[in-house]
């Protein structure tokens, strides 16, 4: 089903420094990407808070396929095709919400949450008994796994384990969630965006340190117009960022990940420090204090934003307190959709103090998407045009490359300084074999079989 | 710091979770029928400020448009249809005075690529409706609106309604600080946005 490999000639596309503009550019390459990598390996598909309950559900897709992700009457976790097994109509047509079947509203074929096909209106009229026929049950991802509250699934009946795919990049997701209370977060609406661009560009941005000072340059000096001495924010890349404490990683399987903390001062409090300026923050800093007194630092330090970029190929970028998903939508279009996060203190771990935490927290999040991702986006699309010469074809990432002084590999984690192109050079290597290879795709029909 | 040295152009005291209450409870439930002022000095007012805020947008004059809000103001753009409560979910936008001059001041700095070059915008302004409030002089308006821009050769279009809250008139230049909040309610408000960098 996977069709011929030897139609694109990838060692000519995809070298050590540069890749090609087709990889952009080039309709079928998108159309490989869809079995080979949205399908063909893990894929992130939604997050846990988002079907919080048996009969939740939350539509989204995999690649192009149209999915309902649901939470069935037994409370497990599947990833519906949103594909009617009489004649294609999708099923669902709400965003998200509760329901306990979903009836096809053309023919009205009906189907419980786990898939199964339930109902047939006039089934007199057909010579046999579709709910008896697995093969009519809705199709459904058929390895669906989470991690720590992120559900991930796969077409590839032979890819790993979520887990030992994910590998060392559950490290830094393990700090991230576990700065907070309970361990845990939960998704807060999002500021949703979408640009003329193929989807790899955000991918390849997504742990560049090389391009903030300049394509966030308004952003940078806006944060910073009552910083005096105290600089906020992404002030760290102003000065020789690969001289500082900041290093990219690449963790293998496409992960990377920018790790900003070190330039941290100790302490609690550090996080809030650099946060910029946002509505509501010396209001609720003052009742905070004075509510909290020694613990205020501690607990300001949650609404600010935490200075890591994880990037969990293909399409889950977790910036700051954000959980970004990229959805592929075309070669040239990509939707980007910015998650904010909530804490959530079921144990009142906070004394209380969670709705304010949050009232901030909602705030620190809102500023980049609006004010800094919007320069990005605008870049790539740029890119995207710049990228119509032909004849000029080559993406550079050779920075860092053949320097081997600024590198340093353990147990398989390659890190290099701030501003390297390592990560990309790394994710494109793992993008090669995986586009490559010819992976079985495979669906579940769910039903009988579970 | 005291009070009096609270500037809300470079500090933030007054968005508490009173403010937040307030505002939300000031958004819900005002278009009462029986609210409705057809017309008169509130509707000419109400009318006034709306079309010379559409005016001043569309003629790229920032400052001039800033001068409109009051200094303890709210500007919010729901990034849902039922609005929700700021408090707990990201809104498309939500700024108070000093964020709103951070908008207007990182589009001056000449490096918001995503405004390089401006866009180019033309709004209507259409079936406009002022609502009385318990607050003396204050009112309500809501508006129906659609922004066309012309940014990167292409046009497209920004629809939805617009809700102001109007400050009792004053005794300064008409319209000068009149607007308490204003809502933006775009129709596709949850949907993926290309280049949200314009201003409602």
């Amino acid at each position: 089903m996977t069709g011929d490999s030897t139609a694109f000639d990838f060692d000519a596309l995809i070298h050590e420094d540069k890749v090609h503009r087709s990889l952009y550019t080039d309709p079928a390459i998108f159309d490989r990407e869809l079995t080979r990598i949205f399908g063909g390996t893990w894929v992130y598909l939604a997050h846990e808070s988002q079907i919080p309950e048996p009969d939740s559900f939350f539509r989204t897709r995999l690649g192009l396929r149209p999915i309902i992700m649901v939470r069935d009457g037994d409370g497990v976790i599947r990833a519906l095709y949103n594909r009617c097994t009489h004649r294609g109509a999708t099923v669902c047509r709400a965003k998200q919400g509760k329901a306990t079947s979903f009836t096809c509203p053309y023919h009205g074929w009906t189907y419980m949450t786990n898939g199964k096909l339930i109902g047939v209106p006039w089934p007199e009229g057909y010579g046999h008994d579709q709910r008896q026929e697995d093969k009519f049950n809705l199709a459904q991802v058929p390895r669906v796994e989470s991690y720590r509250g992120f559900i991930f699934g796969t077409l590839n009946m032979d890819a790993p384990a979520l887990a030992d795919h994910l590998g060392p990049v559950r490290e830094p997701i393990d700090d991230w969630l576990d700065r907070n209370p309970g361990g845990k977060l939960v998704l807060s609406e999002a500021n949703r965006m979408r640009f003329k661009g193929n989807w790899k560009l955000a991918y390849d941005n997504s742990a560049d340190g090389y391009h903030v000072v300049f394509s966030h340059r308004s952003l940078l000096m806006m944060e910073n117009r009552f910083a005096g001495e105290d600089p906020k924010g992404m002030s760290f890349y102003r000065q020789r960022p690969d001289s500082g404490p900041v290093r990219v990683y690449y963790f293998g399987n496409g992960h990377h990940f920018k790790d900003k903390r070190p330039t941290l001062a100790d302490g609690p409090g550090a996080i809030w420090r650099i946060e910029g300026l946002h509505p509501g923050m010396e209001g609720y800093e003052a009742e905070i204090r004075e509510r909290y007194g020694a613990r205020a630092d501690a607990l300001l330090d949650l609404a600010g934003s935490i200075p890591m970029n994880i990037n969990v190929f293909p399409n889950l970028l977790i910036l700051g307190n954000h959980i970004q998903v990229l959805e592929p939508l075309s070669y040239n279009e990509t939707a980007t959709t910015w998650y904010g996060t909530a804490i959530v203190d079921d144990g009142d771990e906070l004394d209380g103090a969670a709705d304010l935490i949050n009232a901030l927290r909602m705030r620190t999040q809102e500023q980049f998407p609006l004010f800094g991702e919007v320069d990005d986006l605008t870049n790539f699309e740029e890119i995207q045009a710049g990228l119509g010469a032909e004849e000029d074809p080559w993406v550079y990432m050779d920075r860092g490359l053949g320097m081997p002084d600024r590198f340093t590999e353990k147990d398989g984690v390659i890190s290099g300084p701030a501003t390297d192109e390592v990560f990309m050079r790394e994710y494109m290597k793992h993008y090669k074999a995986l586009m490559v290879a010819d992976p079985e795709l495979t669906i579940s029909r769910g039903g009988h079989d579970r | 710091m005291s009070a009096a040295d609270r500037n809300p152009s470079n500090s933030s005291y007054y968005v508490t979770d009173d403010f937040y209450a307030k505002l939300v409870a000031d958004f819900e439930g005002w278009d009462l029928d029986t609210r409705r002022i057809d017309d008169g000095p509130d509707y000419v007012r109400a009318r006034s400020i709306l079309l010379r805020e559409a005016r001043y947008l569309d003629q790229d004059r920032m400052r001039d448009w800033l001068a409109l809000f009051s200094p303890e103001c709210a500007y919010w753009i729901p990034g849902t249809r039922d609005r929700g409560d700021p408090r707990r979910e990201i809104a498309f936008a939500f700024h108070d005075r000093r964020q709103l001059e951070d908008r207007v001041y990182r589009l001056e700095t000449g490096y918001a690529w995503s405004q390089t070059p401006v866009s180019r915008t033309s709004r209507m302004i259409t079936n406009i409706e002022v609502f009385g409030t318990d607050e003396p002089g204050v009112t309500m308006v809501r508006s129906n609106f659609q922004v066309t821009e012309y940014w990167n050769g292409q046009i497209r279009f920004w629809t939805g309604y617009s809700v102001h809250r109007l400050a009792p008139e004053s005794d300064v230049e008409p319209g000068f600080g009149a607007i308490l909040a204003k809502q933006v309610n775009l129709i596709d408000c949850d949907e993926n946005h290309r280049n949200p960098s314009i201003t409602l």
